[in-house]
């Protein structure tokens, strides 16, 4: 059991490790990640739409491997299959009945599809599941560059959209009413997800896409209602996880996923615990 | 913005300057389908019309058709004198109650503000305090300080409407076009509900459309009534037009209008308009 321990939580060489390049250049990579994540969750989880997310995660790994299977490289494929996921989800709108199951019939569709192509490819084991779990290693310098482009992006977008988007996202049937276009929001805001997923999914993997896209902005809604205050907690909590999961998993050379998934976990868990408590005192 | 009330609060005013709402001639089709026709209809400043009718009789149509939402088919719609469009502040809108997610991450004042400059872009950093001000004063009016910082979610259905109110007020509109702002609501709030409603008319000559398929609730505030029935209309006090004859004949059928302890009781209509509106979709 201590062996198990001592192997999850080392810090032997911790210092020398976080001066390694690659190191370095994953956690600006990952503290960038952590403010666009972070800024969108909590409109993700205001539209309800986690299960989107986990669907256009699992199709960015679809895309992922069929670049791989073409010899394309594979952060093309991921960026194309999340996009055009996210904006199919995106365009089946608000109606959560509908949207769920054809999520779900997609997701399982594409999943298939991506690990029979994976079967097929026969280059290095390594490549094919870093997709599905994700790597720090898969980050280099040039993936910096896209990730930046892509934040300023993705911030200049909500910069623009915020008020409409949060009225689209909270407050749909008056929204409408009041002429906001709710479904070209419902698109440009799905384009923003699908390129932010691509993104992540080489880091954290796609199957724990959600630890970063949806856990922070969970976890701050049960602590405060006021959207900029859930923002600006989302993007801490984003940063804690995913900053928190490098320096965690370097000594023990383990993914990063299973660290950040744990600690946006357990803020979740604390903010649940603290929201309780914020409820009762308001009503007393 | 709006422009300030120009009559005198209270007084009941004949419609001098433009009425807030005015129809002419006009017409809704869909394809083959009419759902009204030369509909004249003015509503002058602080007037409180009852829109009523069965299902599928074109009611909602007439709400898209205000909001600007949908265009007409024929003839001519003035909000305040101008066209009405996307986003005006010249009207306000309460919904009816829906149930919220109680993790939502809004709050009552953020519901009321995006009534303000929900449908604005940019990030709105200017005239942040004026915009707080408008906030709290339209949260005041409507009772809603004690909760304006508490999630939307979490509020009762009556607090939840009450917020409606104001999110459909703060920008000063002329009119007030609620679509069954009552249903769903207990008898206690849909009272408070239609207080503030009538307050704010009489504060500041709002006119008010409010569309609903029960008129008991605001019988005693309708001025006139708009009773839409495939296709036919009548427009009048209640007293005229929320009688046996005229209701038959809008049905087309043998159609009872009893009172029973100052309420309004309708007999046969309901049942008749949804079997019609069937036949025709």
């Amino acid at each position: 059991m201590s062996e198990l321990l001592g192997r999850l939580f080392s810090f032997e060489d911790i210092g020398e490790l976080l001066g390694v390049p690659f190191v370095q250049t994953a956690l600006i990579a990952c503290a960038v990640l952590g403010v666009v994540a972070g800024v969108l969750a909590p409109l993700i989880v205001s539209r309800g739409m986690s299960f989107a997310v986990h669907g256009t995660a699992e199709l960015s790994f679809t895309g992922g491997a069929a670049a791989l299977l073409a010899g394309v490289a594979v952060q093309y494929g991921a960026v194309l299959g999340a996009v055009v996921a996210a904006v199919v989800f995106g365009v089946l709108g608000l109606r959560q009945r509908e949207r769920d199951a054809v999520i779900g019939v997609v997701l399982a569709f594409g999943l298939g599809l991506g690990v029979l192509m994976l079967s097929l490819y026969e280059g290095r084991a390594s490549n094919k599941f870093g997709l599905l779990t994700g790597s720090v290693v898969a980050i280099d310098t040039a993936n910096i560059a896209v990730l930046s482009v892509v934040t300023v992006l993705v911030i200049a977008t909500l910069a623009v959209l915020y008020r409409p988007l949060l009225f689209a996202s909270t407050d749909p049937d008056v929204a409408v009413a009041r002429g906001v276009p709710v479904r070209m929001l419902s698109l440009v805001f799905s384009v923003l997800i699908g390129l932010t997923t691509a993104l992540v999914v080489p880091i954290v993997g796609a199957i724990l896409v959600l630890t970063v896209m949806i856990t922070p902005g969970a976890a701050a809604a049960r602590v405060t209602a006021n959207p900029v205050l859930a923002t600006v907690l989302a993007v801490v909590f984003a940063e804690t996880a995913l900053l928190g999961g490098i320096v965690l998993s370097l000594a023990p050379g383990l993914p990063i996923s299973g660290y950040v998934a744990a600690i946006a976990f357990l803020i979740y868990v604390v903010c649940r615990l603290v929201g309780s408590r914020r409820r009762a005192v308001s009503v007393a | 913005m709006a422009a300030p009330p120009t009559t005198t609060p209270g007084v009941p005013t004949l419609p001098v300057t433009a009425p807030a709402v005015s129809l002419r001639g006009a017409s809704v089709s869909f394809g083959e389908r009419t759902l009204w026709e030369g509909l004249d209809l003015d509503v002058p400043p602080g007037e409180f019309v009852a829109v009523l009718g069965p299902n599928g009789s074109g009611k909602t149509t007439l709400v898209r058709v205000l909001l600007g939402l949908l265009p007409l088919t024929a003839g001519e719609v003035r909000i305040s004198g101008r066209p009405p469009r996307r986003g005006s502040p010249s009207i306000g809108y309460v919904p009816q109650q829906k149930a919220l997610d109680p993790d939502l991450p809004l709050r009552g004042r953020d519901l009321v503000g995006l009534g303000l400059d929900g449908h604005r872009f940019g990030i709105g950093f200017r005239g942040r305090r004026e915009r707080r001000e408008r906030v709290d004063a339209a949260l005041a009016a409507v009772g809603g300080t004690a909760y304006a910082d508490a999630p939307v979610g979490r509020l009762s259905g009556g607090e939840q409407q009450r917020l409606r109110v104001a999110q459909a007020l703060v920008g000063g509109p002329d009119v007030l076009l609620c679509d069954e702002p009552l249903l769903s609501l207990d008898l206690s709030h849909q009272r408070t509900v239609t207080r503030l409603i009538d307050e704010r008319r009489r504060a500041a000559d709002t006119a008010v459309l409010f569309v609903t398929h029960e008129i008991n609730p605001v019988l005693p505030l309708v001025d006139r009534v708009l009773y839409l029935v495939n296709g036919r209309f009548r427009i009048g006090p209640p007293e005229e037009v929320m009688t046996s004859e005229v209701l038959s004949e809008l049905y087309g059928t043998h159609v009872d209008v009893l009172r029973v302890r100052g309420r309004l009781v309708v007999v046969g209509a309901e049942d008749h308009g949804e079997h019609c509106h069937e036949e025709s979709a």
